[in-house]
């Protein structure tokens, strides 16, 4: 069975003040009915622009190359109409931040019944009954009130739980989740999880995940992506990829955590930054950082390569990696 | 024993329209002793930017009094610290707010450097040594703040807290606005300043993980109360308050296979509505008869806790597992 998401070697340069700058490099992912897929990776790895694309978000000016299949349909050729269509129906997104995802001046209740009279030519009735068993599925408290309130009366986890009822108003199958718990606190953030995770149980919604925190992709995904540089450097299952990592970068993402060994310098920091766009040398993207690199890293970037069943990295020297994980 | 920094009853209070009065620290007692590094941890909203504040000199407090080096610590106002206090400084969590944009790093600097230090060449020479303290070069003396990344800013700002040699700081969410790898260094640079220096600080963080690496002693923060504090390793492995369990529970860990964390049930009450006995009563999955009285912050030797669990005769016979 061909996968809900299927994105092949897509790649996205936007326009710079000096020419073109490539953001994202050969990326290809997939996710299926009702599966829920990390990515990984630090601020500026392409993460978010490769949700952008895939809800034709990019600015003007990008030029895409690849391709993106979604249930059948080819992203790359949608026209405005068709994005209409995909966008909240097909694909939702939750944003990092639930403030600037909510609009201040109208009701909870206007904002999540205007996707279900749009996309399901729902009367106000119905919308309105549906509102209510969402508020509900998202353990928002006394619901029919909550219809009535504005964003600003919310705690911060109400709002993203009320941004996650309103990315679901239109029974989108995939759920693009931005960082959805980073602004908030860890036992804010665990209900969250919660709720994805028996979302997908219940009704089958496929999400992908990106965060930079590890310990959530654990907690959550079953597969996950690692980006370096507008790169997937490696993926396969969760448990595996963070466990007995084969890339470099996964294992120093690993070491920059705490540990709980309590001694000075135990948080191990990878030297250096990320490249910035259009400035990744020639070979691996990682290599001037990268504790295990060898001459041959310099001379072109490594293809992502099989290395086990469902496991992928992009690394052509595979040194033995030590990590301790918690 | 009475620490370096001593902070004892402090109440914060904050008048609005419409709320009335809210009690946003709502007695607190910490001490922090020179070597030492004590994380104080808890949700948004439980008090502990406020308690900084206070600590600090920035805010009065409404209630309880906070001691420096054995002085008083009093609010900053338009005279100048007294130099014993000039020892205590603060590290914020957004190193963009707390660097003046319009000049250079160098200039910010010699603002701390102490007056005792006179003569250009030595004045500039301790720049020097204050950006190589922190890992920057000493050509950063010669730029502006918006030259470097959030990372190297936080540095910046570190290098701006240790001009004037404080025996004492106090960072407030110093990592939150930075990146997992520039994190780790800024974590480290800390911890690794604090041992070199023997000075004392107070880590103040929502991220439990972080400080279990790093604290001696951690305090959690419920509501406005210090609800547990303890020996780090100690707290982490056998917390003596509900709450104290319920944060550890619900951070994510790394395992072979997904694991969800724990969830608590309901949400922070609001600081002007506080619930009457324990703040905490309303979510607490332990609550009994007792928890209708505000419990007291009971000595378990070395450790404190203030939960009605921790005393034999109030507790049930069965008191729950950790």
């Amino acid at each position: 069975m061909a996968p809900l998401l299927d994105v092949d070697s897509l790649a996205v340069t936007l326009p710079g003040p000096r020419g073109p700058l490539p953001i994202l490099h050969d990326v290809s992912l997939s996710v299926d009915e009702g599966e829920l897929v990390g990515i990984a990776g630090e601020s500026g790895c392409g993460k978010s622009l490769t949700a952008q694309t895939l809800l034709g978000l990019l600015p003007a000016g990008a030029t895409v190359t690849g391709t993106a299949r979604f249930a059948g349909t080819d992203l790359l050729g949608l026209d405005n109409r068709g994005w209409q269509r995909i966008r909240g129906a097909g694909i939702a997104m939750v944003f990092q931040d639930p403030s600037a995802a909510l609009h201040p001046m109208l009701t909870v209740g206007r904002q999540l019944t205007e996707h279900m009279r749009v996309h399901l030519r729902m009367d106000r009735r119905s919308a309105t009954r549906r509102a209510v068993e969402l508020l509900d599925q998202v353990r928002i408290p006394d619901p029919e009130r909550a219809l009535r309130a504005y964003p600003h009366q919310f705690s911060g986890g109400m709002r993203q739980r009320a941004a996650i009822a309103i990315a679901l108003a239109a029974r989108p199958r995939l759920l693009i989740a931005d960082e959805p718990t980073t602004a908030l606190d860890v036992t804010v953030q665990a209900g969250i999880l919660a709720l994805l995770d028996r979302l997908r149980a219940e009704t089958g919604l496929a999400v992908a995940f990106i965060t930079h925190d590890l310990g959530v992709l654990s907690a959550l995904t079953t597969r996950g992506y690692v980006f370096y540089a507008g790169r997937v450097v490696e993926t396969g299952p969760t448990g595996a990829l963070l466990t007995a990592p084969t890339h470099p970068y996964t294992a120093a993402l690993l070491g920059a955590r705490p540990h709980g060994t309590q001694a000075v310098g135990t948080l191990r920091p990878i030297p250096g930054a990320p490249p910035a766009p259009g400035e990744a040398p020639p070979g691996c993207p990682f290599q001037p950082r990268c504790r295990h690199a060898e001459p041959t890293c310099g001379t072109a970037p490594p293809p992502l390569a099989p290395v086990a069943a469902d496991r992928s990295v992009a690394c052509v020297v595979r040194p033995h990696l030590e990590v301790t994980v918690r | 024993m009475t620490g370096l920094l001593d902070i004892s009853d402090v109440e914060v209070e904050y008048r609005s329209r419409g709320r009335g009065r809210v009690l946003a620290v709502a007695g607190v007692s910490l001490d922090v002793a020179a070597g030492q590094i004590v994380g104080l941890v808890g949700e948004s909203g439980c008090g502990k930017s406020s308690l900084a504040r206070v600590a600090v000199g920035l805010t009065p407090p409404s209630a309880g009094a906070v001691r420096f080096a054995g002085q008083p610590v009093t609010p900053l106002g338009w005279r100048r610290r007294p130099d014993t206090e000039i020892g205590l400084q603060m590290v914020f969590q957004n190193p963009y707010a707390s660097l003046n944009p319009r000049r250079t790093i160098g200039a910010q600097l010699l603002d701390g450097v102490p007056a005792t230090v006179t003569g250009a060449t030595a004045r500039r020479n301790r720049v020097r040594e204050l950006l190589d303290r922190v890992g920057m070069p000493s050509t950063a003396a010669e730029r502006y703040p918006h030259q470097f990344s959030g990372g190297q800013r936080q540095r910046l700002a570190i290098a701006r807290a240790l001009a004037p040699q404080p025996r004492m700081i106090i960072a407030d969410e110093p990592v939150t606005a930075l990146d997992a790898s520039s994190q780790a260094q800024v974590v480290n640079l800390l911890v690794g300043l604090v041992r070199d220096l023997d000075m004392g600080m107070l880590f103040i963080s929502h991220d439990l993980a972080l400080v279990h690496e790093i604290a001696d002693v951690t305090a959690v923060m419920y509501l406005g109360r210090i609800v547990e504090s303890a020996p780090t390793r100690e707290l982490w492995r056998s917390p003596r308050h509900p709450y104290t369990r319920g944060l550890i529970d619900a951070v994510p860990r790394i395992g072979p296979t997904p694991r969800l964390p724990a969830t608590l049930a309901g949400e922070v009450p609001d600081p002007a509505n506080a619930p009457t006995g324990c703040r905490f009563r309303p979510r607490c999955p332990h609550a009994f008869a007792p928890c209708g009285d505000q419990p007291p912050t009971l000595d378990l030797g070395g450790r404190s806790a203030a939960c009605w669990l921790n005393d034999p005769t109030m507790a049930p016979a069965t008191v729950p597992a950790n």
